[in-house]
C-alpha cells in the first residue's frame, strides 16, 4: 500500500526524523490559510500516488498570497497521469544547498534489507541508477539488526564529517520505521542540506507491506480510497484481488499468475482484458458470485471468460456459483467457461443441466470469448 | 529419479487438524506419499483418518522418523511454525501459508538456513515427484512421471503447463512451486542446480512472472552452468506498472521486474520463451530433438 507525501511525513516526523513544517490542504483557500500559518515562501505539492508530479506542474512554489491562490488552484484543477489531484500538501520553502538520497527497501535476491545512499538525489532514482549507477551506494542489513557503525561508514562516503552523524540518525529512525511498520520501502528524496547546514526530509515516501497490514491497524487509516476503483474496493471487502484494465473481457480467474497469463493470452490472440482477478484457491460459491457482480459493473464490458484450473478450488463450486448468479441477476454478457481439474466432470454436468458448456483448453476459451466479445 | 522428495521420504503435516491441513494430508497419502504423522499442538494423542496427531514437530520426528514437513497453518503462526520446524532438525521444510510479512520471512529465511534447512515457499503449492510423492496441494491426476523438471513462482499456472506436458506425453521428474512472495526459501537458481545434476531429468521448464529480478539471474546460471535444455514461460506481459497482480511478489516497480525484460534475458541465455502455455511441450521436444 502505497502512502501519500504527507502521511509518509507525518510517519518520518513521528519517528523523530526533521520534516519541514506544513499542511494539507484542499482548496486554494485552504492553501492560503496554510501559507499565512507557515509564513512566505511555500511549496504547493500536489498529492498523488503516481510518480512524475514534479515534470506535470504538480510541485509550484509561491511568494506571495496571490501566487498561492493562484497556483493552488492551478494545481487542484491538475489531472496527473490520468489522477485528479484533491490535496495539496503545502510547505514553507526551504532554503537547499545540496540534495542527498537516503532509502531502505528489501533485496529479494539476497534476502536482506539494504539501505541506498547517494550524494545525487533530488532526481529519480531509478533513473539515477541507469543512468549513472556509480552514484548509489548501498549497504546489506544485517537481519538480526543494523550495524551501526557500517552504516556509518556508509554514509561518510556520501556525507561530509559535519553532516554524517545527523545523516546516520536519520538513517537509523528511518529503518526502525521500515521494521516497526512493515514497509517495503522507505524514501527520503530529496534529503535537503539547507544554507544553516541542517538535514530535513524535504520529501517522504513510504510503501507499506500489504502483508503486514493486518499486524498495524493503525495504518489501515491511511489506506486512500479515491486512488482506488469502485470495483478494486468491493473486490477487497469480497477478499478477491482485483486490479482494473483497460480493455473490454472481463476475467475471474483461480490464481495469480495464471489470472497473468489469461491476460496476456487474450492481448496476444488480439483482445484487450479488462481486468485482474484472482478468486483465490478454496473458492466457495459466493466469490463467484461476487467475482461476477463486480465485473457486471463495468459498462465496457462486451464479454467474461471464467478460467478455473481446479486444486483446491473445485469446479462444482465454481459452477455453482455460475449459476446462482444467473439466477439472481441477468446475465446478459456472453459468458464463456474454462473448467478443468479437480470435480471438473460435477461441475460441466451442472452447468450442462443449464445449458451451458464447460470447455476444457484455455486457447480455445479464450479464442472463443474474443468471438462472442465481437459477435 | 528426482529432486528433493521419493516415494521413501517421510512427510509430516503441520496444522494437520485444520481445514485445509487435515484435507491436503489424506490427498498427499491417497497420492502415495509416506504422511507418518501431524502436529497441532493441544491435539496430541489424536488422530486424522489414521493419522497419529503430535504435540511438537520434534515428537513427531523423534517417533516417526519424519525428513520433510508440509506447513498449513494460519500467516500468523506460519513464523513459529517454521522455526519450529527447523529447531527439529528436519531437513525439508515447505510452507504453503500465503500472507507472511516480507520483512518476518527475511528474518525466517536466514534462521533456517543457519540451521541446515531446505525451506520451499511461503505461498506455494508445495511440490511433487509424479507417481511417488506430493508434498503439497496440486490436483495429482495431472502428472505423470517422465523426465521434465518444472519450477514455477505460481499454483494454478504450473498446474495449466503441466496438464499441456502430460497431455504432450512429457511426464515430469519433480514440479517444484517455489511460491509467490517476494522472499522466498528457495529460488530458481539452486532447483536448477539440483534439477542439472539429477540424472532422471532432461529437461526443465521455468514458469516465471513479472517482479523481481529472480528470472534475469536464472538466465545467466543457465546460459553460464546448464547443459539440459530449459523452456521458460513469463506472465504478466499485460499488467501495468505499479499495481500488485495478486502475488506479493508480482509487481513492477521503478521500471523493474518487466516481462520483456525477462523475456529478453532468457532470449539472450538461448531459452526460448513460450507465448502461450499450450506451446511448452513443442518447444521442449524441439531442443531434446525429438520429433
Amino acid at each position: 500500500m502505497k502512502l501519500y507525501e504527507h502521511q509518509a511525513r507525518d510517519l518520518l516526523s513521528a519517528a523523530g526524523i526533521p520534516v519541514p513544517p506544513g499542511k494539507v490542504a484542499q482548496s486554494p483557500e485552504e492553501a492560503l490559510g496554510a501559507a499565512r500559518e507557515l509564513g512566505l515562501p511555500v511549496m504547493l505539492k500536489a498529492q498523488v500516488l503516481v510518480g512524475g508530479r514534479g515534470k506535470a506542474g504538480g510541485v509550484k512554489q509561491a511568494r506571495t498570497l496571490e501566487e498561492v491562490r493562484a497556483r493552488a488552484r492551478e494545481i487542484l484543477s491538475l489531472r496527473i497521469k490520468e489522477v485528479p489531484v484533491r490535496r495539496l500538501l503545502v510547505v514553507k520553502a526551504a532554503d537547499i544547498r545540496r540534495e542527498y538520497y537516503l532509502g531502505l527497501t528489501v533485496d529479494r535476491t539476497a534476502r536482506k534489507a539494504v539501505a541506498i545512499v547517494s550524494a545525487s538525489g533530488g532526481v529519480d532514482i531509478e533513473e539515477l541508477a541507469v543512468r549513472e549507477p556509480q552514484a548509489i551506494l548501498t549497504a546489506h542489513i544485517d537481519p538480526r539488526g543494523p550495524d551501526q557503525a557500517e552504516l556509518g561508514r556508509l554514509l561518510a562516503r556520501v556525507f561530509p564529517p559535519a553532516q554524517a552523524p545527523a545523516a546516520l540518525r536519520t538513517l537509523s529512525a528511518l529503518y526502525e520505521l521500515f521494521r516497526a511498520k512493515d514497509a517495503s520501502l522507505v524514501e527520503i528524496n530529496p534529503y535537503a542540506e539547507l544554507s544553516d547546514g541542517s538535514l530535513l526530509a524535504v520529501d517522504a515516501k513510504v510503501i507499506l507491506d500489504d502483508n503486514g497490514l493486518a499486524r498495524h491497524p493503525e495504518l489501515e487509516a491511511y489506506r486512500n480510497a479515491e486512488e482506488y476503483s469502485a470495483e478494486e474496493t468491493a473486490a477487497r471487502a469480497a477478499g478477491l484481488s482485483f486490479v482494473s484494465l483497460e480493455g473490454d473481457i472481463g476475467c475471474i480467474v483461480n490464481g495469480a499468475g495464471l489470472a497473468m497469463a489469461t491476460m496476456d493470452q487474450i492481448k496476444l490472440f488480439g483482445g484487450a482484458p479488462a481486468n485482474f482477478l484472482d478468486v483465490g484457491g478454496s473458492s466457495s460459491p459466493e466469490k463467484v458470485l461476487t467475482a461476477l457482480n463486480i465485473l457486471r459493473g463495468n459498462p465496457r464490458l462486451k464479454a467474461i471468460l471464467i478460467n478455473i484450473f481446479g486444486g483446491i478450488t473445485r469446479c462444482d463450486d465454481i459452477a455453482r456459483g455460475i449459476l446462482i448468479a444467473r439466477r439472481q441477476a441477468d446475465l446478459r454478457l456472453p459468458l464463456v467457461i474454462r473448467l478443468i481439474g479437480t470435480n471438473q466432470k460435477e461441475g460441466a454436468a451442472l452447468l450442462a443441466g443449464e445449458g451451458l458448456t464447460a470447455l476444457e483448453d484455455m486457447s480455445e476459451a479464450v479464442r472463443k470469448v474474443l468471438e462472442e466479445s465481437r459477435a | 529419479m528426482s529432486i528433493l522428495i521419493g516415494a521413501d521420504t517421510r512427510v509430516i503435516v503441520q496444522g494437520i487438524t485444520g481445514r485445509d491441513g487435515s484435507f491436503h494430508a489424506l490427498s498427499m497419502r491417497e497420492y502415495g506419499t509416506r504422511v507418518v504423522g501431524g502436529v497441532t499442538p493441544g491435539k496430541g494423542g489424536q488422530d486424522v483418518q489414521g493419522i497419529p496427531v503430535f504435540e511438537s514437530v520434534k515428537e513427531a520426528v523423534a517417533e516417526t522418523g519424519a525428513e520433510a514437513s508440509v506447513i498449513f497453518v494460519p500467516a500468523r503462526s506460519a513464523t513459529a511454525a517454521l522455526r519450529e520446524a527447523a529447531e527439529a532438525g528436519l531437513p525439508l521444510v515447505v510452507c504453503i501459508t500465503e500472507g507472511i510479512p516480507v520483512l518476518e520471512m527475511l528474518a525466517n529465511y536466514h534462521y533456517v538456513r543457519e540451521r541446515g534447512v531446505r525451506l520451499i515457499g511461503p505461498n506455494c503449492p508445495g511440490l511433487i515427484t509424479p507417481g511417488q510423492a506430493k508434498a503439497g496441494i496440486m490436483p495429482g491426476p495431472i502428472h505423470m512421471p517422465g523426465g521434465v523438471g518444472v519450477i514455477s513462482r505460481s499454483g494454478t499456472l504450473t498446474y495449466e503447463v503441466v496438464y499441456n506436458l502430460t497431455r504432450g506425453g512429457l511426464g515430469q521428474s519433480t514440479c517444484v512451486g517455489i511460491g509467490g512472495d517476494p522472499v522466498v526459501g528457495t529460488g530458481y537458481l539452486e532447483l536448477l542446480e539440483m534439477f542439472e545434476r539429477d540424472p532422471g531429468t532432461r529437461a526443465v521448464v521455468l514458469i516465471g512472472e513479472i517482479g523481481g529480478e529472480e528470472e534475469e539471474l536464472a538466465a545467466g546460471y543457465i546460459r553460464s552452468s546448464m547443459s539440459k535444455p530449459v523452456v521458460a514461460f513469463i506472465s504478466g506481459r499485460t499488467a501495468p506498472p505499479g499495481k500488485r497482480m495478486g502475488h506479493a511478489g508480482a509487481i513492477i516497480s521503478g521500471g523493474k521486474g518487466t516481462a520483456e525484460a525477462k523475456v529478453r534475458a532468457f532470449q539472450q541465455a538461448g531459452v526460448q520463451v513460450a507465448d502461450r502455455p499450450d506451446q511448452i511441450p513443442a518447444l521442449i521436444r524441439r531442443r531434446l530433438g525429438e520429433p
